[in-house]
């Protein structure tokens, strides 16, 4: 019943994507040059990239040049995505055995952290956890007054700190207030910024290195919030991210318009940090763990 | 992996020689890599296909003038093509004669409406406007709340209701901004995706009860394919006027530009770069096009280098360098003049082919490289800075102490401006980019160098010398070495 729901779920933010995919008018067709390059352009227009679209198509080509295509075809390109997609460990977020568990958020401005924050606190706070929320972004105007009404909404405790101050100390004190609560998670939010930062880059590593030397350990998750409308570029934030606060997984926002976020799939291959999280929606509830399967297969359901 | 477009196609034209005309034949590949580009840089896919079908009936047959290689004769065909698509620019708002202006901003969440609401009203205020801000998001937490604060940075009156729907507060609004005597309103909607029904719906009352003058929509640069669709479905719903480019300050090519712009026609007004509330310019093809194409934005180098660059003191300084009478205190003077253009990196990135090399810079942070020297000399009293040679252990430490650093890296610096005698001779003949380019160069030394804080890296040659080469090296520094050491000498006042 619940993988239904989530599949019906992805189906509904995806449908989009599905009749991009229009898997009949498929069946029956010669696979040529002028099949692979249509297959080509639907695989780009879902943002999956020149690269990782140029590694599948060559293999659908050893495949099945001159084939007719059919559902044997559409099983074969299905499953090199699953393949490429799925993650070897399914648990949702790491879990640390003394508490708390301590999840680092950081993405680039407007990626939708602080509302994918909001999310994943509810959830927790669902599963009967208690949650300290660290409003590091200290920069952006209102920012922590934004954390604050959805902290209040979810019943999670919130540490914030004035207008401009350093968000390391912020986090600090957080991570303070986390321990001596005995609360089990912490999750710390931070300013939005571009990965060209470099600035700001270095501000992140601070945080992270302030939550390391007070909670030994810590951060248990390191999430990149990738907007699902960004296009290659999400690469290079992923990189960049990657290479300053090691990453360990991805939260892909904005999933319930027409952008498709194929560029998971390029992400997966070039960086392989799994998707943790779908947002697929305005409520609260539309913010899904990331199921490959479903995921693929409401691409051509 | 964003190589730029020149150098990838030059790669693909190595492969095949190309003569005398640019055929269908060997056009294929290097056409090719401009479609990978485009993709690449965002550019909807039915776009690329479109492009590519004019550009490959300009290019071929075109024919290869000499002296030109042809990856740049093709990317200069695809540069040409592009602007044309983008079409002229026009930064201009025309404003009402009588009553406010009215101007809407729309867009999806995170696009940086808020952010762009308050730098257009700086933008405004520098037009001799009064703008008002009218704080028409009620769905984002705390929405009103920043645009408050945004309007105070900015010195702006905002305008917030609540317990109103936003048709109503943007009716209120006008009627406000009319007893105020504001002549301009910027009204900052919520973000809302398009193929959300009922949020579009309230924007169509506000444009049908309000009647705003311009409808602008922000478009965040790093969009993807998707560009197409959201910007298309807003213009439907609302006849856009122009669209507002976000977040340009990053590394996104902003492929989206030309997508949006061929697909609705509307045209780019103005770019975002950067979260200050000063950075709204107006939108310039070109600068864009090379973008897009990694070509570097040399215009906005130069620019940026005439609005800080005071022309008389550049002179002076060039006339000192000629002279070889460059010491630390003109060389404080051109870091801050560089500073001054930005940070270094943000300098880096506008030179074409520089994009890489600010990648390959990496972890090393030129910007704090360049900040440590410039603290290290400002420590030094200024009969220090003119003669280094003062600088005995006492003077190393309290400089050390002044600077928060080692008193190795003082020395270190001085040992290295000593060595830069002759550099600065060559720094004098260099043009304002090379110099960047030779500073930065300097920043990366240190950073990589942690002992000899400003030695150059010594670059391997993959051969081993033998003893006897060894030696003939050593005697040709030391004479270079004994030569410089005259010329110091010979130098009144050293």
């Amino acid at each position: 019943m619940a993988i239904k729901g989530i599949l019906e779920r992805f189906k509904k933010g995806l449908a989009k994507t599905a009749q991009l995919f229009n898997v009949r008018s498929w069946f029956g067709r010669k696979v040529d040059q002028a099949f692979l390059d249509e297959l080509e352009g639907r695989l780009i227009q879902a943002d999956v990239g020149v690269a990782a679209t140029s590694r599948i198509i060559e293999s659908v080509r050893e495949a099945f040049a001159d084939q007719t295509a059919d559902e044997n075809l559409v099983a074969f390109v299905k499953d090199q995505l699953k393949e490429l997609l799925r993650d070897p460990s399914p648990d949702a977020l790491t879990v640390s055995a003394k508490k708390p568990s301590v999840y680092l958020i950081a993405g680039v401005n407007g990626s939708g952290k602080t509302t994918s924050i909001a999310k994943l606190a509810q959830r927790l706070r669902d599963q009967g956890k208690s949650v300290v929320l660290a409003a590091c972004d200290t920069f952006r105007a209102a920012a922590a007054d934004q954390l604050s009404i959805w902290a209040e909404r979810s019943g999670c405790e919130i540490v914030r700190g004035a207008p401009g101050a350093d968000p390391a100390s912020v986090a600090h004190d957080a991570c303070q207030r986390a321990l001596a609560r005995g609360s089990e998670v912490l999750i710390v939010d931070t300013a939005g910024r571009l990965h060209t930062q470099t600035h700001l880059m270095r501000e992140l590593e601070k945080i992270k290195s302030v939550v390391q030397r007070q909670i030994p350990g810590a951060p248990h998750e390191v999430l990149l919030v990738l907007d699902g409308t960004n296009g290659q570029n999400a690469i290079r934030q992923a990189e960049v991210f990657t290479k300053s606060i090691g990453c360990t997984g991805v939260i892909l926002t904005k999933l319930d318009g027409t952008a498709k976020g194929g560029v998971v799939v390029a992400v997966r291959q070039t960086l392989k940090l799994p998707v943790k999280f779908l947002g697929v929606g305005e409520g609260i509830e539309d913010f899904q763990p990331f199921d490959a399967e479903a995921f693929v297969e409401s691409l051509f359901s | 992996m964003f190589d730029d477009l020149q150098k990838r196609l030059s790669s693909a034209f190595k492969r095949f020689r190309v003569s005398g005309v640019l055929t269908e034949a060997n056009m294929k590949e290097g056409l090719r890599e401009v479609r990978t580009a485009l993709l690449e840089a965002d550019v909807n896919f039915n776009v690329v296909q479109d492009f590519m079908a004019r550009i490959q009936e300009q290019a071929v047959g075109a024919e290869v003038i000499k002296k030109v290689r042809p990856e740049q004769q093709l990317v200069k065909i695809v540069h040409d093509e592009m602007i044309a698509t983008m079409g002229p620019s026009d930064p201009t708002i025309r404003f009402e004669k009588t009553g406010p202006t009215v101007i809407m901003l729309c867009g999806l969440q995170g696009s940086g409406k808020t952010t762009t609401s308050g730098k257009l009203a700086r933008l405004l205020l520098s037009q001799e406007r009064r703008p008002m801000l009218v704080a028409a998001d009620l769905q984002r937490p705390a929405a009103v709340e920043q645009l408050k604060v945004v309007g105070e940075q900015v010195g702006v009156p905002v305008f917030s209701e609540v317990g109103v729907d936003p048709v109503k507060l943007c009716q209120n609004a006008v009627i406000e901004a009319n007893r105020k005597g504001c002549d301009t309103i910027i009204l900052d909607t919520a973000g809302r995706l398009h193929v959300d029904d009922e949020l579009m719906a309230e924007l169509v009352q506000i444009e049908k009860k309000v009647r705003p003058h311009h409808v602008y929509f922000v478009c965040d640069a790093m969009t993807g394919q998707d560009a197409v669709a959201s910007a298309a479905a807003f213009n439907k719903a609302l006849e856009l006027d122009g669209v507002i480019l976000t977040k340009l300050d990053g590394d996104a090519r902003g492929g989206a530009a030309l997508s949006v712009r061929k697909v609705t026609g509307v045209p780019v007004k103005f770019v975002g770069k950067g979260e200050k509330l000063d950075k709204l310019e107006p939108f310039d093809p070109e600068r864009l096009v090379g973008q897009m194409l990694g070509m570097g934005d040399i215009v906005g180098l130069v620019e940026a280098a005439q609005a800080t660059v005071d022309a008389e003191e550049a002179r002076i300084q060039q006339e000192k360098m000629a002279k070889g009478k460059f010491d630390l205190e003109d060389f404080r003077k051109q870091i801050i003049q560089i500073k001054k253009m930005g940070s270094v990196q943000d300098v880096m990135g506008m030179f074409p082919g520089m994009g890489q090399m600010t990648e390959s810079l990496g972890n090393i942070d030129a910007d704090s490289e360049i900040r440590r020297i410039q603290g290290i000399i400002d420590s030094m009293t200024p009969r220090e800075r003119s003669r280094p040679d003062l600088i005995d252990i006492g003077r190393r430490r309290r400089i050390a102490a002044g600077a928060g650093v080692e008193p190795s890296d003082v020395s270190g610096l001085v040992k290295q401006f000593d060595a830069m005698a002759s550099f600065v001779k060559q720094m004098s003949q260099m043009s304002m980019l090379d110099k960047i380019k030779a500073m930065t160069g300097l920043g990366r030394a240190a950073a990589s160098n942690p002992m000899a804080k400003l030695m150059t890296p010594k670059v391997g040659t993959g051969k081993r010398l033998s003893p006897k080469e060894r030696e003939k090296l050593r005697k040709q520094r030391e004479k270079e070495d004994r030569k410089k050491r005259r010329e110091q000498r010979d130098q009144p006042g050293a």
